[in-house]
This record gives C-alpha cells, structure tokens and sequence, in this order.
C-alpha cells in the first residue's frame, strides 16, 4: 500500500499527489453494498477533474482542497464534502446522496440532478440548475446569470441574489431567492408563497443546515405555464 | 378565313412549384411554419452518383459465393477497455423511446442482434424493451439528458455524446404535446401532454475543451470500459471530426443531411446541413492528417439505402454505416398496406412524415396503445433482420467484384463519379477521366 494511502482515524485516505485519479474512481466503484469502508478522504485535489464521479454507495467523502470540473457528477448516494471551491458541472446529474461544497461554485452547478442535495456555501457562477430534474440546490450566496435554464423539477434556493434571465423556460421547478433577482427568463414569473411552500422551504433551509434565516424572507419563481404548448402568438416570448 | 391564337399550354413556375404554393398558402392560414420528421427530401449528391469499377484485368475479382469476404468490424478500439466488435459495418441508429413505440424499439433490437450489430437509445433513455432485446446497445448522452443516469450508462455497451444530427446540425427538437403519454413524461420528467422542447446544445458545457473533460468524466464512471462515440451534424465535418478526435473520442459518428428526425421545421430539415456525400471525405481527410484513421473509427448516417451505399461509404474510408429511416421501413413504416389510413390523414404512403403528431398508421412512430398493436416486434426485428442480411450481400457481391476479401478493404480508387459535383465532393474520378475536381483541398 502506497504511504500516502494510510489510515487516517477510520477513513480510508487517497493522495492525489501520489495516486491517480483512476485509481480513486475504481476504488470507490469497488465498494460493495454494506461495505464497513464508509469514511473517505481525498487529499491534494488540485484542481483535478472528475474527482468522486459516479459513485453509488452511502459513504462519506471529504475532499480536502479546490476540485474541476464535474466533482461527484452522477452521485447516487454519497455524502460528499468538498472543503475548497468546485469547478464546473459539480454535482452535474446527481441522482441521490448530498454534495456539500464549503467555497464557491463555477457554472453549472448541479446541471440536471435528478435527486439528493446539492448545497454551495460560497456563491455559484452562471447556469446554476440549469436543466435541473428533481435535484434540490440550496446556495448560500449569490448565483449567475442563466440559472435554472430549463429547469424541470426540484428546488432551487438562493439565499442571496440571481443574475439575469432566471428561470428561462422553466417547468415545474420551483425558485426560492432571498435577495434581489436581476431579470426573469421568459415563462418565469414571481409566485405566491403559500403555506406548502414556506414548510417546503423551512425544510430544505434545515436539511442545508441553515439557521437564522426565514423563508418569509424569500420570494418564489416559477412558470407561468405560457409556453407549455407551442401557440404562434407566443412567438414575441421566445 | 380569321386566324386564331393556338391556345398555349399553362406553365407552372419551377421557382414556385405546387408544393412551394402550398407551403405559403399553409403559412398564411396557420401563422406557423411546418413540423415533421424524417430528414431532407430535396434531391442532393448521393451516392447514386457514384458506381465502382469492377475487376477486369488490371484487378482481379474474388468468386461470388466461395471465397470469403470479411464483413466484421471493432468499434471503439482507441481508449475503451471493452470494444465492440459487429458482424456487420452497418448498425441502427438512435431513435428515442417516445419518438418510437415500444413495440418498436424491441423490434430494432430484435433484428439487430440477430444480425450481429448495435442499436442506439435515443433521447428518451434506456427502456428494458430494447435493453432487454439488443445484445450490444450504445446510450446516447443527448444534450437534454432525458432518462440519464449511471446505472443505465453502466448497462450500456457504448456511450454516444451526441452533439449534433444531421437533420438539425445546431438544432433542438420539439415533440408536441399528444406524444408525451404518461410512461414518456416519466422518463423525460416533464408534465404529461406539454410540448417537449428539446435542447440544442449540452447545458454543462460550452466548446471543445469543455467536450474532453466532459468525456473523462463518462471514462471514469464507466472505468473506462466502454466506447465513447461523438456524433455530430454534418456541417463542419473536417474540423467538428478533428476537434472530437482531440476531445478523446473512440468512434465519431457524422450524420449527413439526409439523416431523420423525429421533428423539426420542415425549412431547417431542407436548409441547413451538407449531404452525407459531402461529409465522408473531409471526415475521413481529418483522420488521415491526425494520423488516426482507421484508429478512431468512423460511422457515417443519413440515407444509406442498400449494399451500395454501404460499400460505397466504406470504399470513400468510414469503418462503419448507420441507418435509420431504412430500418424504420423495414419494420413496416410507411407500408401501403395503410393506405386508407395515410389517406385519412391527408397523405400517402411513402410520403408520412408528421411523425411528431402521434398518429403513425403504422404503429412505429406513436405512443397510441391501440395503433402500436400493430407492430409484432418478433415478426418486424425477422424483417428487420432480413434487410440487413441483403445490404451486407449486396455490398460483399460488390467487394467481390472489386477483388476484395473484407469489405474495409474497398478504397476510393474502386469509384468514380458521374457527375462533377459529387466527384469534388467524394473526391474520385469523374467517370471516364482522371480529372478529381478540387484535389488540392476537399
């Protein structure tokens, strides 16, 4: 066993200075079911892509430094702690599990996640959300332009502010943005915060482990349903 | 005795022909411009335009129906741990789930293994009809990403990032709201009866740099078992090709213009994207100057009809052929035995192209339960079968003749052309001359 893959309290350590990243990918798709290898630790990331992809076992990984592009894409049930900024695509299709990431995001964040949660403690560039399917993204500060493009399902909650064109074409996914909303995408449009909805929101702020803040604070996005089925005198929308 | 004008014949405009005439006065009515599937249906270089040269005495033939002639290829050789091999260089292309009926996705899986070759998903995911059926099934990694997710990507044999289709090189799709049934709206997590408009571009990435490690990502999921296919519209072939080949690929796939689709605006259809003819050549021109032809292999699509165009493509260097709309027929679509049917709905068999609406006659391009009925999927995967088995003998009775014993051994010196356009574009011979127009450049 390479020195760098040692045991470090009960988990189960990777140096990426000293091993590749195949090797961690294969090792963490080689976890069988009921596996007592539940604690991981990934150290000197670096900025490499693809860390923690596809993983499909409930275990925890803690990332210890800044990722690229796609870190823990298609997550199906890990809890994965990134304890720097994530590049590109993080969390992108994730199907269950949570992905925590301590700094900032880059765009597309949590690209058509399916399930689990998704939580940015840092802010999020653009796109965030953007073709969302039934993930839950939860951002503590603010995020870019695009964000939720074509988002089908899920919820996206903003404690901060959102950049421009919010929501464009959305489906049923439903926005909670605390701050101020730059511009509204087309089909996009502000909403009444109903009871449902405040307990919904209580829930997600809770399940993101944030304190101190109240979802009367939040306004909903959501669509107008307009564009749903193609009319020609809906063109000017487009 | 008083002189008469002769009466002259009326003549109709070729600029603005009858169907030109109907188009606008359909426009005018509805406010929309038109919708359907299939792919361009203008008159374009094809490979009719071009024949081979059997062997006389300068070449010597191999005998019909004795001696061999190697119809097997590797796909995916490059990088993937788990390449595929076929028995034939011709495979089916992706057409989704909710596009296609059920029915009809096993019958394409049905005939293709027994065929020895692929089938490929679609923009609808992976169902069990046609998972369960296709022995070798290649996922596409669509840009809506309808019904992705990892377990289905770890079932499959190959992952095909589609950037593009030929019939839309750019484009997005809309299919209209009667074809989104319960099963399909869950698969594609969208409100049952809205319009699904789907995306024309990847939503987590933005160039070609993006697209590599975007395609290390698949690799590492998939620990680098399987191929990965890009396939693109045919557009910019060279430099589309080049720029997959850099990003990684396994396989590039380039779809020509006369690729189908299940629905898009009739003006983009017929208006944006080069013929499969045009495409193969520069295509396989990339290869040759990255030095990985034949290394990453090549499949082209877009109406490839019979053995000929098979050998034809292969001769011009692709490794392989895709076919879409011709396996749609083979399953029965279009067939005139529906005729009272194509009737009712203001068309002809042969001429069904409104795919998106629902109603296929036939039972292929629907979601309707009872109209699906119609397809028996083991009977239509047996005649499914049957065409590709006359398309691989075709193009072997060609090899043959060629003096070939392997039907990747056919070359561009096998052809000429019968017109000029398609000798640039193919870059062969103008028949009867050694003249290839544009040889310098492609």
């Amino acid at each position: 066993m390479p020195k760098a893959q040692r045991e470090q309290g009960h988990a189960r350590v990777f140096d990426l200075g000293q091993q590749s990243l195949r090797e961690l990918n294969q090792a963490l798709h080689n976890l069988a079911p009921g596996s007592n290898e539940t604690a991981w630790e990934v150290l000197n990331p670096k900025g490499s892509h693809s860390v923690a992809v596809g993983v499909d076992q409930p275990v925890s990984i803690d990332v210890r430094g800044s990722v690229g592009y796609y870190c823990a894409g298609m997550n199906d049930g890990a809890a994965i702690t990134v304890h720097g900024s994530a590049g590109p695509g993080v969390g992108e299709n994730m199907m269950s599990g949570s992905i925590v990431v301590k700094g900032d995001a880059s765009q597309y964040a949590g690209a058509t996640g399916r399930g689990g949660l998704l939580v940015i403690e840092g802010n999020a560039s653009s796109r965030c959300g953007i073709s969302m399917k039934g993930i839950d993204i939860v951002v503590h500060g603010n995020i870019g332009h695009m964000s939720a493009f074509m988002a089908q399902s899920g919820n996206l909650v903003v404690l901060g502010d959102a950049g421009d064109a919010l929501g464009d074409s959305i489906y049923e996914a439903r926005l909670f943005v605390r701050g101020k909303v730059e511009s509204l995408g087309a089909d996009c449009i502000a909403k009444e915060m109903r009871p449902e909805h405040i307990e919904l929101l209580q829930g997600l702020l809770d399940r993101a482990g944030i304190t101190g803040v109240k979802p009367s604070e939040f306004k909903r996005y959501g669509s107008a349903r307009k564009l749903y089925n193609f009319n020609i005198d809906n063109a000017d929308a487009y | 005795m008083a002189y008469h004008n002769p009466p002259t014949t009326p003549r109709r405009s070729a600029t603005f022909d009858d169907y030109t005439l109907s188009e606008i006065r359909r426009a005018a009515a509805t406010g929309i411009y038109d919708i359907r599937g299939g792919g361009a249906k203008r008159k374009v270089p094809h490979f009719d335009d071009l024949l081979f040269l059997g062997a006389s005495i300068s070449r010597y033939p191999l005998e019909g129906y004795r001696e061999r002639c190697d119809t097997n290829v590797v796909l995916g050789s490059r990088h993937a741990k788990k390449p595929i091999e076929l028995k034939i260089p011709i495979t089916i292309a992706g057409m989704s789930f909710g596009s296609l009926s059920g029915p009809a996705k096993e019958a394409l899986g049905r005939g293709a293994t027994l065929s020895g070759t692929s089938t490929t998903t679609g923009d609808g995911g992976m169902t069990e009809e046609e998972r369960g059926h296709s022995k070798t099934l290649v996922y596409q990694y669509l840009p809506s990403r309808y019904g992705m997710n990892p377990r289905d990507l770890r079932r499959a044999d190959a992952i095909e990032v589609v950037v593009g289709q030929g019939a839309k090189p750019g484009g997005g799709g809309m299919l209209l709201g009667q074809k989104i049934s319960d099963r399909v709206a869950e698969m594609r997590t969208l409100p049952k009866g809205i319009d699904q408009r789907s995306a024309s571009r990847h939503p987590d990435w933005t160039g070609p740099d993006d697209l590599e490690i975007k395609i290390l990502e698949l690799r590492e999921i998939t620990d680098w078992e399987k191929p990965i296919y890009v396939k693109v519209g045919g557009a910019r072939p060279y430099y589309d090709t080049a720029l997959a080949v850099k990003a990684g690929a396994d396989v590039v796939v380039v779809d020509g213009m006369q690729g189908g689709t299940a629905a898009t605006q009739e003006v983009f259809i017929e208006n944006v994207g080069q013929p499969t003819l045009a495409c193969i050549r520069p295509a396989v021109q990339a290869l040759q100057d990255l030095g990985m032809h034949r290394k990453v292999q090549l499949i082209v699509s877009g109406g490839i009809r019979n053995g000929a165009d098979v050998a034809k493509a292969l001769a011009l260097g692709v490794d392989a052929v895709s076919i879409g709309t011709a396996a749609l027929v083979a399953l029965g679509d279009n067939d005139p035995r529906w005729e009272a049917d194509y009737n009712a709905l203001g068309t002809t068999a042969g001429a069904y192209d409104d795919w998106h609406e629902g109603k296929d006659p036939a039972g292929i391009t629907t979601q309707d339960p009872e109209l699906m009925k119609r397809v028996d999927p083991i009977a239509a995967g047996r005649r499914l079968a049957n065409y590709l088995k006359v398309m691989t003998l075709e193009a072997q009775t060609i090899a043959r003749a060629c003096g070939k014993n392997s039907l990747h051994n056919l070359e561009p010196e096998d052809l000429v052309s019968l017109t000029i356009e398609a000798a640039a574009m193919a870059g062969v011979p103008l028949a009867g001359t050694n003249w290839i127009p544009g040889k310098n450049g492609f």
